[in-house]
């Protein structure tokens, strides 16, 4: 009875939860309380839907028929959503407890809204997550980017509300003008729009509608912030922390990649795109925002900017990884979701722990702190070590799979940019865990007394530190669930 | 009795409205006027939906007025388009008069309140008579109804700028039913007869003759003027911004869609898809002026301080996907024409209603005033702002599955040039609907504002019906899209 999983409860369960969080606004506690209680539902569901995948089952379901030509919205599962799926489900307990330290850390105001739009757009990305085909993926794409809105703009200055509308502007106008485009042609020339194991695509149109087709879907995604449609991640900065943790550095930017990654695999399909080469140039379109989003990284001061910075540079692992278009560089880019996910994460809960113990939000500034906040400090050099790539942390994983994958297809050249890479990295990431510990602050007076963020904050920021540890020892277990996605 | 009344309904469908228009004038009182005119609309709803219902499952109803048979007596013809049309019609009829009274006492005095129902129901007939009508004079005579019944309408508000607007939408409105009287003269002088079916069996022989090119041309040019296509589109903003909020909402949600569906009948039924698009290539001239009229009624509508004029270039825009849908000639680009007179009319109709909402409390409409409203009326801006995404076709709203069906229909011509305009175009509107959420929700209350409080439920609630209505016909496409099909079939298959 594959195909009668009730998948829809995984949007169901943080709507149901967000209209709770609207109703209770009045009591904080019960509030936060509910937040909490309706991720771990969620958690669990997904979690129970694991079994299903690795046993090889699709489970479906149609949700309502969208237009009578034949479009529906359906949902299936399959091993790439399911990743995404838990990767944002699990790590929403996790910045729900963070953000009760922060938001009330900080005092900030309309936490009611802030935790009813969070809610909704993680329905969002879970609608992402399990779309089964490119419409019903298209639609949750756009009700995420909207979800968002009113958490970017939360703080309602104009300096936010400027962010707020690049954010909006970029991220609307790439998906309707470029993504729409792609997923109307594609309807048009495949006749179908679901996601296919082997694509769609194959043997529909010439080589040339096919390679144009890709730069729509590519360009169109506008979450997965290739160069130049990028600019939206460092201007959705003027967001709380606890958005910019969990939306972007993994939900709304994941969903980008993610988007590619299942286009290139159930759309276009491996074999078409190792076949004509029409991915070639994405590669080093890839490659070249890798290289040019470090070294942009490298010239900011302030941290959270410098963070988005280095998340456009990962991004494109992952979407270097689908442009490979082989088994190591899906199953390599597919983890690196995962990884990213935990390592970047810790980076923003440590940038917004700093910033409500301590009030600082500029590098320069952040020295000798160390001994201030040595908890915080030591996750964040975990976490850099992890987005980094050494072992034994997460990361080094999914960039070796990433390099086995430009090996297989040749690449050395590639190969080489992520050697680089990972060398711009540690420049503009270690230094910052290193001086805290060991310099002096910058105005010579003496470093700080003890005085870690709220005990929420410091919980949470340990919890994802470790769990870059762990995920090192178990990337076997993640492999085995990706593996199909390489076609065997 | 059941099946008398139900063989019946066509021609009830137009007298009901029609009788108890002068019955308001002997009523008169108020008190009794308004439920009464009410009901009315409710119960020419209901009989419109008997209709559809009879359409969808027998097919296309002929009904002769007064026994006389087909062409020499007049032919009341119900197919799945007019089936359509006279749902919608009728159903924001009756939201928008159930939605009136608070929003009427504010801007319209009370001394004129039975006029005002009046001339609604009047107008309610002429739509509804245009629509059902199968004969060519009919469809001119309802045209007039509809049409001076509005331009009373607009003027009844008694602002001083609503009395140039209507004047200038009469005049405009008069050229246009001229040249659409001159061309039905045309014809009838070619054919001898004015049953549109009939006509359309006779026009063959008549093709080559250069009096049908003449009565064409004039026919096209006096319903472009009516549905005010781009570029005689220049009475149609001031008329929607300067009339009373309720006028606003029910003209701006149907008669520009009823016009649009004379051009259907026209150059379809009658004239015939062959006749009008292989051998004039009208498609060739409607493309171009729906796609520069979107353009250029969006770009417009950016500029707008008056967020009712900036509906109403909008809705200037909107008719250009009607149209463009129209000028591809295809089944696809016909069903997505069709449904976005549906869901434009919802879209539109229900944005107007929570500008009279707005109106009602700040007594004006200017943006600069509507700052930091959002604070003091969510309920309300939170439904424009629903309007406004289907406005911009975001994916579950309605808007969206027209725009789906517009690409789609551009994509199997080839023409991905028209695809990207019409994308394009929707950031357009992205930018003049977010300019007024923006406004609403994030900017510093502005001193009206500050002493405003939510609407009345009587106005909400219909307010978010047919708002509400947007997203169930952005996900549960049947009884739009599903219905539009069958419509576009049945116009690409002519009356012969």
């Amino acid at each position: 009875m594959s195909g009668m999983v009730p998948l829809y409860w995984a949007l169901a369960i943080p709507l149901a939860g967000a209209v709770l969080i609207a109703l209770l606004g009045r009591w904080p506690n019960v509030r936060e309380a509910v937040t909490l209680a309706t991720g771990v539902a969620l958690f669990w569901f997904v979690a129970s839907l694991v079994p299903h995948v690795l046993a090889g089952e699709m489970p479906g379901v149609l949700m309502v028929r969208l237009l009578p030509a034949g479009l529906s919205l359906v949902l299936r599962l399959e091993p790439l959503g399911m990743l995404f799926a838990l990767v944002a489900s699990g790590l929403w307990i996790v910045t729900s407890l963070y953000s009760i330290g922060y938001m009330r850390g900080h005092a900030e105001a309309h936490q009611t809204r802030f935790y009813v739009c969070f809610a909704v757009s993680i329905s969002a990305a879970m609608g992402v997550a399990l779309a089964g085909n490119l419409l019903t993926l298209f639609l949750f794409y756009e009700v995420l980017t909207l979800s968002t809105y009113p958490l970017v703009s939360h703080h309602g200055t104009p300096k936010a509300m400027r962010g707020a509308r690049t954010y909006l502007g970029i991220l609307v106008s790439t998906s309707v003008a470029f993504l729409l485009l792609a997923v109307a042609w594609t309807w048009v020339v495949a006749g179908t729009l679901d996601f296919r194991v082997g694509g769609i695509l194959a043997g529909r149109a010439s080589d040339g509608v096919l390679l144009v087709l890709l730069a729509l879907f590519v360009f169109g995604t506008g979450k997965a912030a290739l160069m130049p449609v990028h600019r939206w991640l460092p201007a959705a900065m003027v967001a709380p922390t606890p958005v910019s943790a969990l939306l972007h550095a993994v939900a709304v930017v994941k969903a980008g990649v993610f988007t590619i990654m299942k286009v290139v695999i159930y759309i276009f399909g491996l074999d078409l795109l190792t076949s004509t080469g029409i991915s070639v140039w994405l590669m080093y379109a890839a490659g070249f925002t890798v290289i040019a989003g470090s070294l942009v990284a490298m010239a900011q001061d302030n941290l959270k900017r410098r963070l988005a910075y280095s998340t456009v540079s990962q991004l494109s692992y992952i979407v270097l990884g689908a442009a490979l278009a082989n088994a190591w560089g899906v199953v390599g880019g597919s983890m690196h979701i995962l990884m990213h996910a935990f390592g970047k994460i810790t980076l923003f809960f440590c940038a917004g722990a700093i910033y409500v113990a301590a009030h600082k939000t500029e590098i320069s500034d952040m020295r000798g702190l160390g001994r201030a906040m040595p908890i915080t400090m030591a996750a964040f050099l975990i976490g850099a070590l992890s987005v980094i790539g050494v072992p034994p942390l997460g990361g080094s994983w999914s960039k070796w799979y990433l390099a086995l994958g430009a090996l297989d297809a040749g690449q050395i050249l590639l190969v080489a940019v992520l050697m680089v890479s990972s060398l711009l990295n540690i420049a503009y990431l270690v230094p910052i865990p290193i001086r805290a510990f060991f310099s002096k602050p910058a105005d010579g007076s003496d470093p700080p007394r003890f005085r870690e963020a709220p005990a929420f904050c410091v919980a949470a920021l340990s919890f994802t530190a470790l769990g870059c540890i762990v995920l090192f020892f178990f990337a076997d277990d993640v492999y085995r669930l990706l593996v199909p996605l390489g076609g065997g | 009795m059941m099946e008398a009344i139900q063989a019946q309904l066509p021609v009830l469908q137009v007298v009901i409205p029609l009788l108890a228009a002068p019955l308001c004038i002997i009523l008169r009182r108020r008190s009794l006027v308004l439920p009464f005119a009410t009901g009315v609309c409710w119960l020419t709803f209901l009989v419109s939906v008997s209709l559809l219902g009879d359409v969808l499952e027998a097919g296309v109803i002929s009904y002769a007025l007064g026994g006389w048979a087909a062409p020499w007596g007049i032919e009341y013809r119900v197919d799945a388009l007019a089936a359509f049309v006279l749902l919608f019609v009728s159903g924001i009829a009756a939201l928008v008069l159930t939605y009136a009274p608070r929003s009427l006492s504010d801007e319209i005095p009370a001394s004129r309140h039975y006029l005002f129902c009046t001339l609604y129901l009047l107008c309610l007939t002429g739509l509804l008579g245009i629509a059902i009508t199968g004969d060519l004079f009919n469809v001119f005579v309802f045209l007039e109804v509809s049409a001076l019944s509005s331009y009373a309408l607009i003027a009844l508000g008694g602002r001083r700028q609503a009395l140039p607007a209507a004047f200038q939408y009469l005049v405009m409105g008069t050229i246009g039913a001229t040249f659409i009287l001159i061309g039905i003269g045309l014809m009838y002088q070619m054919t001898g007869t004015l049953n549109m079916a009939d006509m359309a069996a006779r026009l063959p022989a008549a093709e080559g003759v250069r009096t049908a090119l003449v009565a064409f041309g004039f026919l096209t040019v006096g319903i472009a003027l009516k549905m005010a296509l781009f570029p005689l589109h220049v009475w149609l903003p001031n008329a929607y911004a300067y009339a009373p909020s309720i006028v606003s909402a029910f003209i701006a949600a149907t008669a520009t869609k009823v016009s649009v569906y004379i051009l259907l009948r026209f150059m379809f039924s009658v004239f015939g898809l062959e006749f009008s698009f292989e051998q004039l290539g009208l498609g060739r001239a409607l493309m171009p002026l729906a796609l520069a009229g979107i353009f250029v009624a969006s770009t417009a509508a950016i500029f707008q301080r008056n967020v009712k004029r900036m509906l109403a270039y909008s809705s200037v825009a909107q008719i250009g996907y009607m149209v463009l849908g129209i000028s591809f000639a295809t089944a696809t680009g016909l069903t997505g024409g069709i449904v976005h007179l549906f869901n434009h009319a919802l879209i539109k109709g229900g944005l107007f209603m929570a500008m009279g909402c707005i109106m009602l409390r700040l007594h004006s409409v200017d943006l600069d005033d509507m700052a930091g409203i959002g604070r003091a009326m969510p309920w309300t801006m939170a439904a424009w702002a629903l309007g406004g995404l289907g406005l911009i076709g975001v994916p579950a709203t309605a808007g969206f599955i027209s725009k789906w069906y517009l690409i789609e229909a551009a994509l199997e011509q080839g023409s991905v040039l028209v695809a990207v305009l019409l994308l394009l175009s929707s950031l357009l509107a992205l930018v003049y609907v977010w300019r007024v959420v923006e406004t609403a929700f994030f900017h510093e209350p502005s001193e009206r504002a500050r002493e405003a409080r939510e609407a009345p439920v009587s106005m909400l609630v219909p307010t978010w019906v047919l708002l509400g209505a947007t997203v169930f016909f952005g996900i549960y496409t049947a009884y739009s899209a599903g219905v539009a099909e069958q419509a576009a079939e049945a116009v690409l298959g002519g009356l012969r």
